[in-house]
Protein backbone atom coordinates (compact mmCIF):
# COMPACT_ATOMS: atom_id res chain seq x y z
CA UNK A 1 0.00 0.00 0.00
CA UNK A 2 1.33 3.66 -0.97
CA UNK A 3 1.77 5.38 2.13
CA UNK A 4 2.31 9.46 3.29
CA UNK A 5 5.57 10.57 5.23
CA UNK A 6 3.08 11.78 7.90
CA UNK A 7 1.37 8.11 8.02
CA UNK A 8 5.17 6.97 8.00
CA UNK A 9 6.22 8.94 11.54
CA UNK A 10 2.96 7.86 12.87
CA UNK A 11 3.33 4.00 12.68
CA UNK A 12 6.57 4.37 13.51
CA UNK A 13 6.56 6.15 16.29
CA UNK A 14 2.88 3.78 18.02
CA UNK A 15 6.10 1.06 17.34
CA UNK A 16 7.89 2.08 19.94
CA UNK A 17 5.12 1.41 22.36
CA UNK A 18 5.21 -1.83 24.60
CA UNK A 19 2.59 -3.60 25.84
CA UNK A 20 1.88 -2.47 29.00
CA UNK A 21 3.47 0.82 29.53
CA UNK A 22 2.02 3.99 31.05
CA UNK A 23 1.75 6.36 28.23
CA UNK A 24 1.43 10.18 28.85
CA UNK A 25 -0.11 11.71 25.55
CA UNK A 26 -0.44 14.66 23.98
CA UNK A 27 -3.34 15.97 21.24
CA UNK A 28 -1.97 15.28 17.49
CA UNK A 29 0.25 13.00 16.04
CA UNK A 30 1.23 11.72 19.58
CA UNK A 31 -2.28 10.95 20.04
CA UNK A 32 -2.74 8.98 17.34
CA UNK A 33 0.59 7.16 17.38
CA UNK A 34 -0.52 5.90 20.70
CA UNK A 35 -3.85 4.58 19.98
CA UNK A 36 -2.73 3.31 16.98
CA UNK A 37 -0.15 1.37 19.26
CA UNK A 38 -3.53 -0.03 21.60
CA UNK A 39 -5.24 -0.86 19.04
CA UNK A 40 -2.16 -3.36 17.52
CA UNK A 41 0.58 -4.45 19.50
CA UNK A 42 -0.24 -2.69 23.28
CA UNK A 43 -3.41 -3.46 24.20
CA UNK A 44 -2.80 -2.78 27.80
CA UNK A 45 -0.76 -0.38 27.11
CA UNK A 46 -2.33 2.85 29.83
CA UNK A 47 -2.73 6.30 28.09
CA UNK A 48 -3.06 9.41 30.26
CA UNK A 49 -3.92 12.51 29.07
CA UNK A 50 -3.11 15.97 30.97
CA UNK A 51 -7.09 16.22 31.46
CA UNK A 52 -6.71 13.74 34.14
CA UNK A 53 -8.36 10.89 32.20
CA UNK A 54 -6.44 7.56 32.64
CA UNK A 55 -6.79 4.50 30.89
CA UNK A 56 -8.50 6.23 27.94
CA UNK A 57 -9.78 3.73 24.97
CA UNK A 58 -11.03 5.89 22.60
CA UNK A 59 -12.71 5.06 19.49
CA UNK A 60 -12.09 8.07 17.55
CA UNK A 61 -9.11 10.20 17.85
CA UNK A 62 -10.21 12.95 20.24
CA UNK A 63 -9.80 16.83 18.92
CA UNK A 64 -8.49 17.99 22.57
CA UNK A 65 -7.26 16.40 25.59
CA UNK A 66 -10.17 16.26 27.45
CA UNK A 67 -13.43 15.30 24.55
CA UNK A 68 -16.22 13.62 26.01
CA UNK A 69 -15.02 10.09 24.41
CA UNK A 70 -11.95 10.03 26.89
CA UNK A 71 -13.89 11.05 29.95
CA UNK A 72 -16.16 8.29 29.35
CA UNK A 73 -13.78 5.80 28.07
CA UNK A 74 -11.38 6.26 31.21
CA UNK A 75 -10.36 4.00 34.01
CA UNK A 76 -11.10 7.11 35.96
CA UNK A 77 -10.50 10.61 36.03
CA UNK A 78 -8.39 12.31 38.68
CA UNK A 79 -8.51 16.18 39.49
CA UNK A 80 -5.03 18.58 37.74
CA UNK A 81 -2.87 18.07 40.95
CA UNK A 82 -2.65 14.81 40.92
CA UNK A 83 -2.21 14.13 37.57
CA UNK A 84 0.68 16.28 37.80
CA UNK A 85 1.82 15.98 41.42
CA UNK A 86 1.45 11.83 42.10
CA UNK A 87 1.37 10.79 38.27
CA UNK A 88 3.81 12.41 36.72
CA UNK A 89 6.16 13.94 39.83
CA UNK A 90 4.89 10.66 41.77
CA UNK A 91 7.24 9.02 38.71
CA UNK A 92 4.10 6.67 37.07
CA UNK A 93 4.73 7.83 33.74
CA UNK A 94 6.81 5.12 31.90
CA UNK A 95 6.54 7.23 28.33
CA UNK A 96 6.17 10.56 27.39
CA UNK A 97 4.92 12.04 23.97
CA UNK A 98 6.11 15.24 23.23
CA UNK A 99 6.49 17.88 19.89
CA UNK A 100 7.24 21.47 19.83
CA UNK A 101 8.04 24.44 17.11
CA UNK A 102 11.82 24.06 18.03
CA UNK A 103 14.15 21.34 18.79
CA UNK A 104 17.87 21.87 19.14
CA UNK A 105 20.99 19.09 18.70
CA UNK A 106 20.48 18.34 22.39
CA UNK A 107 16.75 17.78 21.88
CA UNK A 108 15.74 20.64 24.01
CA UNK A 109 12.05 21.64 22.97
CA UNK A 110 10.48 25.54 21.99
CA UNK A 111 6.52 25.87 22.16
CA UNK A 112 6.70 29.38 23.81
CA UNK A 113 7.67 32.32 21.17
CA UNK A 114 10.06 32.54 17.99
CA UNK A 115 11.58 35.65 18.38
CA UNK A 116 12.50 37.31 21.60
CA UNK A 117 9.80 36.57 24.65
CA UNK A 118 9.77 40.27 25.44
CA UNK A 119 8.94 41.28 21.59
CA UNK A 120 8.02 38.18 19.91
CA UNK A 121 7.48 37.35 16.13
CA UNK A 122 5.28 34.28 16.71
CA UNK A 123 3.19 33.71 19.85
CA UNK A 124 2.87 30.07 20.51
CA UNK A 125 0.70 28.67 23.07
CA UNK A 126 3.58 28.11 25.46
CA UNK A 127 4.59 25.36 28.14
CA UNK A 128 0.94 23.22 29.14
CA UNK A 129 2.35 20.03 30.54
CA UNK A 130 5.41 19.64 28.60
CA UNK A 131 7.90 20.80 30.67
CA UNK A 132 7.01 18.17 33.37
CA UNK A 133 6.56 15.50 30.89
CA UNK A 134 9.87 16.48 29.27
CA UNK A 135 11.76 15.97 32.66
CA UNK A 136 9.09 13.51 34.92
CA UNK A 137 8.56 11.15 32.48
CA UNK A 138 10.60 7.57 32.95
CA UNK A 139 11.65 7.78 28.43
CA UNK A 140 10.04 10.92 25.93
CA UNK A 141 9.96 10.18 22.66
CA UNK A 142 9.80 13.37 20.41
CA UNK A 143 8.17 12.91 17.06
CA UNK A 144 7.88 15.91 14.93
CA UNK A 145 9.07 16.26 11.57
CA UNK A 146 11.88 17.63 9.68
CA UNK A 147 12.05 21.05 8.45
CA UNK A 148 14.79 23.62 8.65
CA UNK A 149 13.03 26.43 10.64
CA UNK A 150 12.49 23.54 13.32
CA UNK A 151 15.50 21.67 13.50
CA UNK A 152 17.50 24.96 14.54
CA UNK A 153 21.52 25.63 15.96
CA UNK A 154 19.43 27.90 18.98
CA UNK A 155 16.15 27.61 20.09
CA UNK A 156 14.65 30.44 20.92
CA UNK A 157 13.30 29.74 23.66
CA UNK A 158 13.82 26.28 26.25
CA UNK A 159 10.01 25.33 27.34
CA UNK A 160 10.77 21.96 27.95
CA UNK A 161 14.70 20.25 28.75
CA UNK A 162 16.24 17.54 26.65
CA UNK A 163 19.31 17.21 27.23
CA UNK A 164 20.10 21.05 27.62
CA UNK A 165 24.37 21.66 27.21
CA UNK A 166 24.62 17.63 26.23
CA UNK A 167 26.60 15.46 28.02
CA UNK A 168 25.98 15.42 31.69
CA UNK A 169 24.17 18.95 32.07
CA UNK A 170 20.52 17.12 32.41
CA UNK A 171 21.78 14.75 35.01
CA UNK A 172 23.29 17.41 36.82
CA UNK A 173 19.76 18.91 37.68
CA UNK A 174 18.45 15.88 39.02
CA UNK A 175 15.43 15.47 37.08
CA UNK A 176 13.29 11.97 37.23
CA UNK A 177 13.23 11.09 33.87
CA UNK A 178 16.46 9.94 31.95
CA UNK A 179 15.17 12.19 28.63
CA UNK A 180 14.32 11.51 24.91
CA UNK A 181 15.37 8.40 23.87
CA UNK A 182 14.14 8.84 20.25
CA UNK A 183 13.30 11.81 17.66
CA UNK A 184 10.85 10.37 15.56
CA UNK A 185 10.97 12.26 12.02
CA UNK A 186 8.87 12.21 8.80
CA UNK A 187 12.33 10.92 7.21
CA UNK A 188 14.24 8.86 9.80
CA UNK A 189 15.23 8.50 13.38
CA UNK A 190 17.31 10.43 15.45
CA UNK A 191 18.86 9.11 18.75
CA UNK A 192 20.77 11.19 21.70
CA UNK A 193 24.66 9.70 21.56
CA UNK A 194 25.19 7.75 24.73
CA UNK A 195 27.89 9.95 25.82
CA UNK A 196 27.60 13.36 24.52
CA UNK A 197 24.01 13.18 23.98
CA UNK A 198 24.19 15.16 20.88
CA UNK A 199 21.24 13.97 18.28
CA UNK A 200 22.51 11.10 15.90
CA UNK A 201 20.85 10.22 12.30
CA UNK A 202 20.67 6.17 13.58
CA UNK A 203 17.81 4.88 11.32
CA UNK A 204 16.44 6.13 7.99
CA UNK A 205 12.68 5.64 6.31
CA UNK A 206 13.09 3.34 2.76
CA UNK A 207 14.15 5.08 0.10
CA UNK A 208 15.34 8.33 1.94
CA UNK A 209 19.01 9.60 1.61
CA UNK A 210 21.48 11.24 4.53
CA UNK A 211 21.57 13.76 2.31
CA UNK A 212 17.31 14.44 2.44
CA UNK A 213 17.50 14.90 6.36
CA UNK A 214 20.78 16.78 6.51
CA UNK A 215 19.06 19.23 4.24
CA UNK A 216 16.45 19.85 6.79
CA UNK A 217 18.30 19.97 9.89
CA UNK A 218 19.76 23.39 10.78
CA UNK A 219 23.24 22.28 12.73
CA UNK A 220 25.73 20.02 10.93
CA UNK A 221 24.29 16.31 11.57
CA UNK A 222 25.87 13.35 13.29
CA UNK A 223 25.39 9.97 11.14
CA UNK A 224 26.19 6.66 12.76
CA UNK A 225 28.26 4.08 11.69
CA UNK A 226 25.65 1.64 10.36
CA UNK A 227 22.44 3.27 9.43
CA UNK A 228 19.61 0.90 9.44
CA UNK A 229 16.65 1.38 7.25
CA UNK A 230 13.13 0.81 8.57
CA UNK A 231 10.71 -1.28 8.01
CA UNK A 232 7.73 0.14 5.69
CA UNK A 233 4.26 0.28 7.01
CA UNK A 234 2.65 -2.87 7.08
CA UNK A 235 -1.12 -3.35 5.48
CA UNK A 236 -2.64 -3.65 9.14
CA UNK A 237 -0.85 -0.72 10.49
CA UNK A 238 -2.15 1.68 7.26
CA UNK A 239 -5.74 0.34 7.42
CA UNK A 240 -6.01 0.94 11.13
CA UNK A 241 -4.53 4.20 11.35
CA UNK A 242 -6.89 5.36 8.56
CA UNK A 243 -9.83 4.12 10.54
CA UNK A 244 -8.88 5.82 13.03
CA UNK A 245 -8.76 9.27 11.72
CA UNK A 246 -11.89 8.70 10.17
CA UNK A 247 -13.65 7.70 12.72
CA UNK B 1 -24.20 30.87 52.06
CA UNK B 2 -24.69 31.14 48.37
CA UNK B 3 -27.38 33.32 46.93
CA UNK B 4 -29.18 31.93 43.83
CA UNK B 5 -28.62 35.04 41.38
CA UNK B 6 -28.93 35.80 37.71
CA UNK B 7 -25.92 35.77 36.40
CA UNK B 8 -26.17 39.60 35.25
CA UNK B 9 -26.37 40.07 38.87
CA UNK B 10 -23.79 38.37 40.10
CA UNK B 11 -21.11 39.69 37.46
CA UNK B 12 -22.31 42.97 38.53
CA UNK B 13 -21.95 42.73 42.20
CA UNK B 14 -19.35 40.20 42.49
CA UNK B 15 -17.03 41.24 39.74
CA UNK B 16 -15.05 45.00 39.55
CA UNK B 17 -13.17 46.35 37.07
CA UNK B 18 -9.38 46.09 37.58
CA UNK B 19 -9.61 43.07 39.36
CA UNK B 20 -8.24 39.19 38.97
CA UNK B 21 -10.53 36.55 37.87
CA UNK B 22 -10.32 32.84 36.87
CA UNK B 23 -13.23 31.59 35.10
CA UNK B 24 -11.51 28.16 35.18
CA UNK B 25 -12.61 24.74 33.56
CA UNK B 26 -10.10 22.09 31.75
CA UNK B 27 -11.79 21.61 28.30
CA UNK B 28 -14.69 20.26 29.85
CA UNK B 29 -17.21 22.67 32.10
CA UNK B 30 -15.67 25.88 30.66
CA UNK B 31 -17.71 28.70 31.98
CA UNK B 32 -18.35 30.35 28.51
CA UNK B 33 -21.36 32.60 29.33
CA UNK B 34 -20.27 33.81 32.15
CA UNK B 35 -17.38 35.36 29.55
CA UNK B 36 -20.28 36.66 27.88
CA UNK B 37 -21.88 38.71 30.26
CA UNK B 38 -18.63 40.05 31.90
CA UNK B 39 -17.91 41.16 28.18
CA UNK B 40 -21.62 42.53 28.25
CA UNK B 41 -20.64 44.44 31.19
CA UNK B 42 -17.36 45.66 30.12
CA UNK B 43 -15.85 45.00 33.01
CA UNK B 44 -12.61 46.57 32.62
CA UNK B 45 -8.45 46.29 33.15
CA UNK B 46 -8.82 42.77 34.36
CA UNK B 47 -6.08 40.05 35.39
CA UNK B 48 -7.33 36.84 33.79
CA UNK B 49 -5.75 33.45 35.50
CA UNK B 50 -6.46 30.30 33.73
CA UNK B 51 -4.27 26.98 32.95
CA UNK B 52 -6.00 27.15 29.35
CA UNK B 53 -6.82 30.32 28.18
CA UNK B 54 -9.38 29.40 25.16
CA UNK B 55 -12.05 30.68 23.39
CA UNK B 56 -13.26 32.75 25.98
CA UNK B 57 -10.56 34.58 26.87
CA UNK B 58 -9.39 34.83 23.45
CA UNK B 59 -12.87 37.21 23.24
CA UNK B 60 -12.50 38.49 26.36
CA UNK B 61 -9.00 40.03 25.14
CA UNK B 62 -10.16 40.99 21.90
CA UNK B 63 -12.51 42.73 23.55
CA UNK B 64 -9.84 44.90 24.74
CA UNK B 65 -10.72 43.84 29.04
CA UNK B 66 -7.90 42.06 29.76
CA UNK B 67 -4.44 44.10 31.13
CA UNK B 68 -2.72 41.08 32.29
CA UNK B 69 -2.70 37.49 31.76
CA UNK B 70 -2.06 34.57 33.84
CA UNK B 71 -1.68 31.34 31.94
CA UNK B 72 0.00 28.19 31.20
CA UNK B 73 -1.34 27.10 27.75
CA UNK B 74 -2.69 29.80 25.16
CA UNK B 75 -3.62 27.76 22.25
CA UNK B 76 -6.91 26.47 20.66
CA UNK B 77 -7.20 22.98 21.48
CA UNK B 78 -6.28 20.48 18.58
CA UNK B 79 -6.66 23.52 16.14
CA UNK B 80 -4.22 25.75 16.56
CA UNK B 81 -3.36 29.74 17.70
CA UNK B 82 -5.81 31.90 19.51
CA UNK B 83 -6.00 34.36 17.06
CA UNK B 84 -6.89 37.49 19.47
CA UNK B 85 -4.15 36.60 21.69
CA UNK B 86 -1.51 36.37 19.41
CA UNK B 87 -2.88 40.26 18.32
CA UNK B 88 -2.48 41.28 21.49
CA UNK B 89 1.02 39.83 21.98
CA UNK B 90 2.39 40.58 18.87
CA UNK B 91 1.16 43.64 17.90
CA UNK B 92 -0.73 44.88 21.19
CA UNK B 93 -4.03 45.33 19.21
CA UNK B 94 -6.74 46.52 20.90
CA UNK B 95 -4.05 46.70 23.77
CA UNK B 96 -0.53 45.59 25.49
CA UNK B 97 -1.23 42.34 27.19
CA UNK B 98 0.85 41.54 30.14
CA UNK B 99 2.16 38.05 30.69
CA UNK B 100 3.01 35.31 33.59
CA UNK B 101 3.14 32.03 32.31
CA UNK B 102 3.66 28.86 34.25
CA UNK B 103 3.42 25.11 33.30
CA UNK B 104 0.08 23.68 34.13
CA UNK B 105 1.85 21.62 37.35
CA UNK B 106 3.02 25.15 38.46
CA UNK B 107 0.26 27.11 38.02
CA UNK B 108 -2.19 24.23 39.39
CA UNK B 109 0.54 24.07 42.37
CA UNK B 110 -0.27 28.19 42.99
CA UNK B 111 -3.87 27.73 42.97
CA UNK B 112 -3.52 24.62 45.67
CA UNK B 113 -1.36 27.19 47.97
CA UNK B 114 -4.07 29.30 47.54
CA UNK B 115 -6.46 27.22 48.53
CA UNK B 116 -4.48 25.51 51.34
CA UNK B 117 -3.65 28.93 52.68
CA UNK B 118 -0.27 28.73 52.07
CA UNK B 119 2.52 31.43 50.87
CA UNK B 120 4.00 28.32 48.34
CA UNK B 121 3.68 25.09 47.63
CA UNK B 122 6.59 23.45 46.54
CA UNK B 123 6.93 20.99 43.26
CA UNK B 124 9.64 20.18 40.62
CA UNK B 125 10.45 21.36 37.69
CA UNK B 126 11.04 24.83 35.85
CA UNK B 127 14.63 24.00 36.39
CA UNK B 128 16.67 24.14 33.26
CA UNK B 129 14.02 26.42 31.52
CA UNK B 130 13.70 29.85 30.47
CA UNK B 131 9.79 29.88 31.88
CA UNK B 132 11.89 30.57 35.42
CA UNK B 133 13.58 33.77 34.26
CA UNK B 134 10.11 35.40 33.01
CA UNK B 135 8.18 34.37 35.85
CA UNK B 136 8.83 36.20 39.12
CA UNK B 137 6.03 34.12 40.81
CA UNK B 138 8.55 30.52 40.63
CA UNK B 139 11.77 29.94 41.98
CA UNK B 140 14.06 27.83 42.79
CA UNK B 141 14.78 26.90 46.68
CA UNK B 142 16.11 24.29 48.97
CA UNK B 143 14.73 21.41 50.29
CA UNK B 144 15.08 22.34 53.85
CA UNK B 145 15.31 18.51 55.02
CA UNK B 146 17.63 16.91 51.89
CA UNK B 147 19.23 20.10 50.29
CA UNK B 148 17.49 18.75 47.01
CA UNK B 149 16.80 21.44 44.62
CA UNK B 150 13.23 22.28 44.35
CA UNK B 151 10.44 24.42 42.89
CA UNK B 152 8.85 27.00 44.77
CA UNK B 153 5.61 28.50 43.24
CA UNK B 154 4.33 31.58 44.80
CA UNK B 155 0.15 30.72 45.88
CA UNK B 156 -2.51 32.74 43.93
CA UNK B 157 -5.69 33.91 45.22
CA UNK B 158 -8.15 35.18 42.28
CA UNK B 159 -10.37 38.10 43.46
CA UNK B 160 -13.32 35.86 41.81
CA UNK B 161 -13.37 32.46 40.38
CA UNK B 162 -16.38 31.35 38.00
CA UNK B 163 -16.86 28.19 37.59
CA UNK B 164 -19.54 26.04 35.73
CA UNK B 165 -21.33 22.76 37.60
CA UNK B 166 -24.24 19.93 36.64
CA UNK B 167 -26.32 20.85 38.99
CA UNK B 168 -26.69 23.32 42.35
CA UNK B 169 -30.09 22.61 44.95
CA UNK B 170 -32.23 25.03 46.43
CA UNK B 171 -29.68 25.89 48.99
CA UNK B 172 -26.71 26.92 46.70
CA UNK B 173 -25.01 23.18 47.10
CA UNK B 174 -23.29 22.26 43.71
CA UNK B 175 -22.02 19.09 42.54
CA UNK B 176 -19.77 18.51 39.16
CA UNK B 177 -18.27 15.51 37.73
CA UNK B 178 -16.35 14.47 35.00
CA UNK B 179 -13.28 16.00 34.10
CA UNK B 180 -12.70 18.53 37.21
CA UNK B 181 -9.62 19.77 36.31
CA UNK B 182 -8.50 22.60 38.87
CA UNK B 183 -12.24 23.57 39.77
CA UNK B 184 -11.58 22.68 43.46
CA UNK B 185 -8.96 24.30 43.87
CA UNK B 186 -9.51 27.81 41.94
CA UNK B 187 -13.23 28.22 43.62
CA UNK B 188 -11.01 27.46 47.01
CA UNK B 189 -8.18 29.81 46.31
CA UNK B 190 -10.82 33.06 45.32
CA UNK B 191 -12.09 35.20 47.94
CA UNK B 192 -15.61 35.21 46.23
CA UNK B 193 -16.90 32.47 43.76
CA UNK B 194 -20.01 32.39 41.18
CA UNK B 195 -20.93 29.08 39.86
CA UNK B 196 -22.85 28.64 36.45
CA UNK B 197 -25.29 25.12 37.07
CA UNK B 198 -26.88 23.34 33.78
CA UNK B 199 -29.90 22.88 36.09
CA UNK B 200 -31.11 23.48 39.30
CA UNK B 201 -32.65 20.46 41.60
CA UNK B 202 -34.33 19.63 44.74
CA UNK B 203 -32.07 17.52 45.92
CA UNK B 204 -28.38 16.29 44.62
CA UNK B 205 -28.25 12.83 44.24
CA UNK B 206 -24.46 12.31 45.57
CA UNK B 207 -22.16 10.91 43.26
CA UNK B 208 -19.00 9.18 43.99
CA UNK B 209 -15.72 10.97 43.02
CA UNK B 210 -17.95 14.12 41.70
CA UNK B 211 -16.64 17.51 43.76
CA UNK B 212 -19.01 18.71 46.17
CA UNK B 213 -19.01 22.17 47.03
CA UNK B 214 -21.20 23.03 49.82
CA UNK B 215 -23.22 26.46 49.85
CA UNK B 216 -21.02 28.28 52.61
CA UNK B 217 -18.31 28.45 49.63
CA UNK B 218 -20.21 29.96 47.10
CA UNK B 219 -21.27 33.75 47.17
CA UNK B 220 -23.68 33.43 43.93
CA UNK B 221 -25.46 30.53 42.03
CA UNK B 222 -26.71 30.82 38.38
CA UNK B 223 -28.82 28.99 35.70
CA UNK B 224 -27.31 29.12 32.87
CA UNK B 225 -27.83 26.14 30.87
CA UNK B 226 -25.76 25.22 27.74
CA UNK B 227 -23.84 27.90 29.60
CA UNK B 228 -19.96 26.24 28.92
CA UNK B 229 -20.66 25.80 24.58
CA UNK B 230 -19.25 25.46 22.74
CA UNK B 231 -17.60 23.50 25.77
CA UNK B 232 -19.52 20.78 27.87
CA UNK B 233 -20.83 19.50 30.51
CA UNK B 234 -20.82 16.16 31.02
CA UNK B 235 -24.30 13.97 30.90
CA UNK B 236 -26.12 17.63 29.57
CA UNK B 237 -24.41 18.79 26.83
CA UNK B 238 -22.06 17.91 24.03
CA UNK B 239 -18.53 19.81 23.03
CA UNK B 240 -18.99 21.33 19.64
CA UNK B 241 -15.93 20.32 18.10
CA UNK B 242 -16.59 21.99 14.69
CA UNK B 243 -17.38 25.24 16.37
CA UNK B 244 -13.42 24.94 17.87
CA UNK B 245 -12.16 24.91 14.24
CA UNK B 246 -14.68 27.68 12.87
CA UNK B 247 -13.55 29.47 15.50
CA UNK B 248 -9.96 29.70 14.09
CA UNK B 249 -11.56 31.57 11.03
CA UNK B 250 -14.08 34.09 12.70
CA UNK B 251 -11.19 35.16 15.34
CA UNK B 252 -8.10 35.43 12.47
CA UNK B 253 -9.34 38.67 11.29
CA UNK B 254 -9.82 41.93 13.42
CA UNK B 255 -13.07 42.61 11.66
CA UNK B 256 -14.49 39.59 11.37
CA UNK B 257 -13.99 38.84 15.16
CA UNK B 258 -15.80 42.34 15.99
CA UNK B 259 -18.67 41.95 14.13
CA UNK B 260 -19.11 38.34 15.31
CA UNK B 261 -18.74 39.39 18.93
CA UNK B 262 -21.41 42.79 18.38
CA UNK B 263 -23.56 40.33 16.53
CA UNK B 264 -23.75 36.96 18.65
CA UNK B 265 -22.67 38.69 21.81
CA UNK B 266 -23.04 42.47 22.42
CA UNK B 267 -26.54 42.31 20.86
CA UNK B 268 -27.66 39.03 22.87
CA UNK B 269 -28.65 39.66 26.46
CA UNK B 270 -27.79 36.41 28.01
CA UNK B 271 -26.66 33.01 27.25
CA UNK B 272 -30.07 31.52 25.91
CA UNK B 273 -30.01 34.24 23.12
CA UNK B 274 -26.56 33.30 22.46
CA UNK B 275 -27.05 30.05 21.51
CA UNK B 276 -30.39 31.09 19.93
CA UNK B 277 -28.52 33.66 17.67
CA UNK B 278 -26.07 30.51 16.96
CA UNK B 279 -28.77 28.51 14.90
CA UNK B 280 -28.21 28.20 11.62
CA UNK B 281 -25.05 30.00 11.21
CA UNK B 282 -22.79 27.10 12.97
CA UNK B 283 -24.02 23.81 12.71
Amino acid sequence: MDYTPDEMMTIVAARQLTDGVSCFVGIGLPSAAANLARHLHAPESILIYESGTIGTKPVALPLSIGDEELAETSDTIVPLPEIFNYWLQGNRVDIGFLGGAQIDRFANLNSTVIGTYDNPNVRLPGAGGAPEIASMAKEVFIIMPLKKRAFVEKIDFITSAGFLEGSHSRTDLGFNGSGPSIVITDLGILRPDPESKELTLTELYPGVKEEQVQENIGWKLKIAKNVQVVEPPRDEELQKLRELKKA
Amino acid sequence: MAEIASLQEAVQTLIADHESVALEGFTHLIPQGAGHEIIRQGKKDLTLIRLTPDLIYDQLIGMGLVKKLIFSWGGNPGVGSLHRFRDAVEHQWPRELELEEHTHAGLANRYVAGASGLPFMVMKGYQGTDLLKNTKNAAVIDCPFTGEKVAAVAAINPDTTIIHAQQADRKGNVQLWGITGIQKEAAFSAKKVIVTVEEVVDKIEPRPNAVFLPSFTIDAVCKVPGGTYPSYALDYTKRDNQFYKKWDSISRDRNTFMNWMERHVLQTKNTEEFLRSLEGVVT
